[in-house]
C-alpha cells in the first residue's frame, strides 16, 4: 500500500497498461455492444419513421421543380424588374420556348403548371394549352406567339409569380399555412374571407384541450372504481372499457350519429317524453358538440388505462393512514391519493391530446362545419388537391406546436412525472 | 440520391396501405382499382368475370383505393414501384394524373374497340374523351333527391333546382357536398345568372362572392356531406328533406330500399368515370392492361354494366342496348341520367375551369364554411 502511494506513476491494471486506459477500453467496448444491440431498432426507426417524416417536412420548402423545368427562363428573369409593370423581354420568351420544348418532350410541363396553379389560378390550363402547341411555333417573335396561344402570357402577374417562385427553396407554403401571401409590397395577410388555417389551428387546440379535460373528468372516477373493486368485478368492467378498442372507429362514430342526430334516438326519446317540442329538436350532431362527444368517447380508453395502472400502485394504506390521523374523506383524497395519481393523469393527458390534434375521420363525419380540425385540411391537401408542400407546412406547424406544448408541459409537470404503470 | 430517398420515404408513407392489400402479385395477377361497393360489384359482373372466363390464366384482384388513387399513384411513381394495372378514376382525377405524367396516353382508335357498326372509338365516345389518358366508362350525375312525405310542404313537391334555396315553401334541412364544385353553379343559376354565363361569372372574385352569398341564405339549413353514402342515409332517416348525391345512390334508396324518396333531375351535373393505365408499367403488364381495356370498354360490355347500376354507358352505341336491371327486372333506361326526360336541363362538369380554379375557390369556400 505504502509502496503504491510512494510511486508517483500511474496505477497499472493486471496486464500492465495504465488502469485509466484499461477502464476506458472496457467501457468503450460495453458502449459499442450496447449500441450494436440497439442499432437494429434505431435503424428501423430511422428508415421507417424519422426519414419519411423528415422528407415530408422538407417538401414544405422544396421548390426545385420551377428552376429544373425552366432553367433558361429562370436565368433570363434575373435581369427582369418585376416592379416595372412591363413584360419580360423577347429573350425570356425565347428561353421559355426552348425550355418548354424539352419539358413537353419529357411531359413535365403540366406538372409545373399544377405547381404554379397553387399560387395563381389559371396557370395550370395555360401550361397544358401551350404544351400542345409549342411544337408548331416558328422562329422569332416568340412573345407575340405565346400571347396568341394564351393571353395570360401577356399578364405581368403570371411572370411575377414565376419569378417569385423561381428559387430552389420557397417560404410560400409556410406563408399560405399562416394565411399570408407574398405580394408586390412584401408579405401580407390574405383577405379576411380567405383566412382559415390559423383559425383552424386555434380551434384544433381548444377542442383538443376540451376533449382531454372531459376525458380526465369522465375517466378518473371509472379508473378509480376499476382500481379499487375486487379483481373479478373489475375484470368485467375492464372489458367494457376495452370493448370500444375492438370496435371499428367508423362503427363507433356512426352509432353516435344514430344517437345524436335530430331524428335520432335521444331526440326521439325527449320528444316522446314531452320534454321537447317536435319542431325544436336539439342540434347535437354536425357541429363541435358532435366532435366533442364522439372523440371523447373514442379516446376515453387512452385516459382510463394509464390512470388505472397508476392507481393500482397506490397503496390503500396511505389513505387509511391519512384518515386515522384525522383527515376528512376529501382531505385524504385531495392531499394524499390524488397527488399519487398525477403521473397517470399526465400520461393519459399527453396520449389523448396528441391523438386528438391529429384526428380527422371523426371530425369529418360528425363535425359539420364548426367541428372540423386542421388535420381535415391536411388530409385534403395530401389526397385531393395534391398540394403536398402546403400539407407538409401545415404538418410541420402542428408538429412544432406539439413540441412547444410538450416543453411547457415538461416545465410545469415534469416529464419524469409521467407513468404508464 | 435525393430523389431515391424521397421516393423511399413516400413509399414508406403508403407502404402500410399497400402491404395490407394483396398487391404483391404473382405474375398472372392483375390489380384493378375501383370504388368498392355496388359499383365494384357491377364491374365484377359486367367486366371482370367475362374477362377471366375468356383469359383463364389472368386473375383479377380488386382494390378499392380509387378515392385516394391520385395521391397513391404519385407516391408509387416516386418510389418507382407501380403495383396497379388499371385504375378507375373520375375524369377530373384522370386529367390531373395525365398532367402529372402518372397515367399513360391512350390512342382511342388504336387501343379501343370500334362500335359494332364500325364507327371508330374516337367518334363513339366523342366529346367524352376529355383527356389524352382517359378512357370513359360511365356517365353519372350529381343530382337531388327529396322526401315525398314531408307534411309541412302541404302536398307541394320541388320541381326545379331552386327549391333548394326556397326554405319558405320547402322548409327542412338540406344535405350538400362539403366542397364548392356543383354547389356554386347551382347557387348562381338560382341567383339569376344565365346558364351559359355561369363559368364567366365564377371566374371572377365577385362571382364567387355572389355564389357564396346565395349559399349563405340556406347555410343554417345545410348539413354537409363528405361521402356519397351520407345523403341517402340522411334522407332515409328523415334527417334531411332533400340532398345532393350521385344518381346511382338515389336509385338504390328509391328502387332497392323502397324509401319515400323521389328524384329531382333539374340541372343535374354530368360527370364521367373511367379507366386510366398508370405510366411506367412493364411492357408485358401494359399489354395485358390494354387488352383488358379493349375488352371492358366495348359496346356490349358498357351496356351490360347498366344492368347492375343506374349509370349511363359512355359510348353512344351502347345506349340502345341498355336493358333491364339484373335483379329487380325494371327497365333501366328511365333511370339513366342521360334519359331525355331526365336531362332537360343539365350541366357538364367543367374540367378545365375546375382544374384551374378548384384550389382557389375551395380555399374561399372552406373559409366561408368556418365563418
Amino acid at each position: 500500500m505504502s509502496e503504491v502511494q510512494s510511486q508517483s506513476g500511474p496505477v497499472l491494471a493486471a496486464d500492465g497498461s495504465p488502469l485509466k486506459v484499461s477502464i476506458a477500453r472496457a467501457l468503450r467496448r460495453r458502449k459499442i455492444r450496447a449500441l450494436l444491440l440497439t442499432a437494429p431498432l434505431f435503424l428501423f426507426i430511422l428508415i421507417t419513421f424519422i426519414a419519411p417524416i423528415a422528407d415530408m417536412l422538407f417538401r414544405s420548402v422544396e421548390n426545385n421543380i420551377v428552376p429544373d423545368t425552366l432553367p433558361q427562363t429562370v436565368q433570363t428573369l434575373e435581369n427582369w424588374d418585376s416592379t416595372s409593370g412591363d413584360l419580360p423581354g423577347e429573350e425570356t420568351f425565347k428561353a421559355l420556348h426552348s425550355d418548354l420544348l424539352i419539358a413537353v418532350e419529357k411531359k413535365i410541363h403540366t406538372r409545373l403548371g399544377s405547381r404554379l396553379n397553387y399560387e395563381q389560378p389559371g396557370i395550370s390550363s395555360m401550361f397544358r394549352k401551350t404544351g400542345r402547341r409549342v411544337d408548331d411555333m416558328v422562329e422569332g417573335g416568340y412573345k407575340a406567339q405565346f400571347i396568341k396561344i394564351d393571353k395570360d402570357w401577356g399578364n405581368v402577374d403570371v411572370w411575377r409569380t414565376i419569378k417569385r417562385f423561381s428559387g430552389d427553396y420557397t417560404a410560400g407554403y409556410f406563408l399560405s399555412a399562416v394565411d399570408a401571401e407574398p405580394t408586390a409590397d412584401g408579405v401580407q395577410m390574405k383577405p379576411e374571407n380567405e383566412r382559415i388555417y390559423l383559425f383552424l389551428l386555434g380551434r384544433t387546440m381548444i377542442l383538443s384541450i376540451v376533449i382531454t379535460s372531459s376525458c380526465i373528468l369522465l375517466g378518473y372516477p371509472v379508473a378509480y372504481i376499476l382500481a379499487n373493486l375486487p379483481l373479478r368485478t373489475s375484470n368485467i368492467l375492464m372489458i367494457l372499457v376495452l370493448l370500444p378498442f375492438w370496435t371499428s372507429l367508423l362503427v363507433r362514430t356512426s352509432s353516435w350519429i344514430v344517437l345524436l342526430q335530430q331524428q335520432g334516438v335521444i331526440n326521439d326519446l325527449l320528444v316522446s317524453l314531452g320534454i321537447l317540442d317536435d319542431q325544436n329538436r336539439l342540434q347535437m350532431m354536425y357541429n363541435e358538440f358532435g366532435t366533442l362527444i364522439a372523440m371523447t368517447h373514442i379516446l376515453l380508453p387512452f385516459m382510463i388505462l394509464p390512470l388505472y395502472s397508476v392507481m393500482k400502485t397506490v397503496p390503500p394504506s396511505y389513505v387509511r393512514a391519512a384518515k386515522s390521523l384525522g383527515a376528512s374523506d376529501w382531505t385524504a383524497f385531495w392531499r394524499v391519493y390524488f397527488p399519487n395519481t398525477i403521473p397517470g393523469i399526465g400520461a393519459g393527458a399527453v396520449l389523448v391530446f396528441i391523438l386528438s390534434i391529429g384526428y380527422y375521420i371523426t371530425p369529418e363525419l360528425v363535425g359539420g362545419t364548426s367541428g372540423i380540425f386542421i388535420s381535415n385540411r391536411i388530409a385534403y391537401h395530401i389526397s385531393s388537391s395534391l398540394n403536398w408542400g402546403l400539407a407538409a407546412a401545415l404538418g410541420t406547424m402542428l408538429l412544432a406546436l406539439v413540441m412547444v406544448l410538450y416543453y411547457i408541459y415538461d416545465k410545469i409537470v415534469g416529464i419524469d412525472n409521467v407513468k404508464l404503470g | 440520391m435525393l430523389k431515391t430517398i424521397s421516393g423511399l420515404a413516400v413509399a414508406g408513407v403508403f407502404a402500410v396501405a399497400a402491404a395490407a392489400s394483396p398487391t404483391a402479385a404473382a405474375a398472372d395477377d392483375m390489380t384493378i382499382v375501383s370504388w368498392g361497393g355496388a359499383y365494384s360489384a357491377s364491374q365484377m359482373n359486367a367486366y371482370h368475370k367475362p374477362y377471366m372466363k375468356k383469359n383463364p390464366d389472368v386473375n383479377i384482384i380488386n382494390d378499392e383505393s380509387s378515392p385516394e388513387a391520385v395521391a397513391k399513384l404519385r407516391a408509387m411513381n416516386e418510389a418507382g414501384n407501380v403495383t396497379w394495372d388499371v385504375v378507375d378514376v373520375v375524369a377530373s382525377d384522370a386529367i390531373r394524373l395525365c398532367d402529372e405524367g402518372l397515367a399513360m396516353e391512350i390512342d382511342p382508335n388504336k387501343h379501343l374497340a370500334p362500335a359494332p357498326d364500325g364507327t371508330p372509338a374516337s367518334k363513339d365516345f366523342g366529346d367524352l374523351l376529355v383527356s389524352d389518358c382517359f378512357i370513359p366508362q360511365i356517365v353519372y350525375s350529381t343530382t337531388f333527391g327529396y322526401r315525398s312525405d314531408v307534411a309541412q310542404w302541404g302536398g307541394k313537391e320541388p320541381e326545379d333546382i331552386c327549391a333548394i334555396f326556397d326554405t319558405k315553401t320547402f322548409p327542412g334541412k338540406r344535405s350538400l357536398e362539403k366542397r364548392p364544385i356543383n354547389n356554386v353553379e347551382w347557387a348562381l343559376l338560382c341567383d339569376g345568372v344565365a346558364p351559359d354565363k355561369v363559368y364567366d361569372v365564377l371566374g371572377t372574385p365577385e362571382g364567387v362572392d355572389q355564389a357564396l352569398a346565395k349559399l349563405a341564405t340556406i347555410k343554417d339549413n345545410v348539413i354537409w356531406w363528405a361521402a356519397g353514402a351520407e345523403t341517402p342515409q340522411r334522407l332515409a332517416d328523415g334527417e334531411v328533406v332533400m340532398g345532393s348525391t350521385y344518381n346511382g345512390r338515389l336509385f338504390s334508396v328509391i328502387e332497392e330500399q323502397k324509401q319515400p324518396v323521389k328524384m329531382l333531375w333539374d340541372w343535374q351535373v354530368f360527370d364521367l368515370d373511367g379507366w386510366i393505365i398508370p405510366a411506367g408499367l412493364s411492357d408485358e403488364r401494359k399489354k395485358r392492361a390494354l387488352d383488358y381495356i379493349y375488352f371492358a370498354t366495348d359496346t356490349q360490355r358498357l351496356a351490360d354494366q347498366a344492368k347492375y347500376i343506374s349509370y349511363g354507358p359512355a359510348r353512344k352505341s351502347s345506349a340502345p342496348l341498355v336493358g333491364k336491371h339484373a335483379e329487380l327486372g325494371i327497365d333501366m333506361a328511365p333511370h339513366m341520367p342521360t334519359d331525355p326526360d331526365n336531362s332537360k336541363n343539365t350541366l357538364l362538369y367543367n374540367y378545365e375551369f375546375w382544374a384551374d380554379n378548384r384550389d382557389d375557390i375551395d380555399a374561399k369556400f372552406q373559409a366561408w364554411l368556418t365563418q
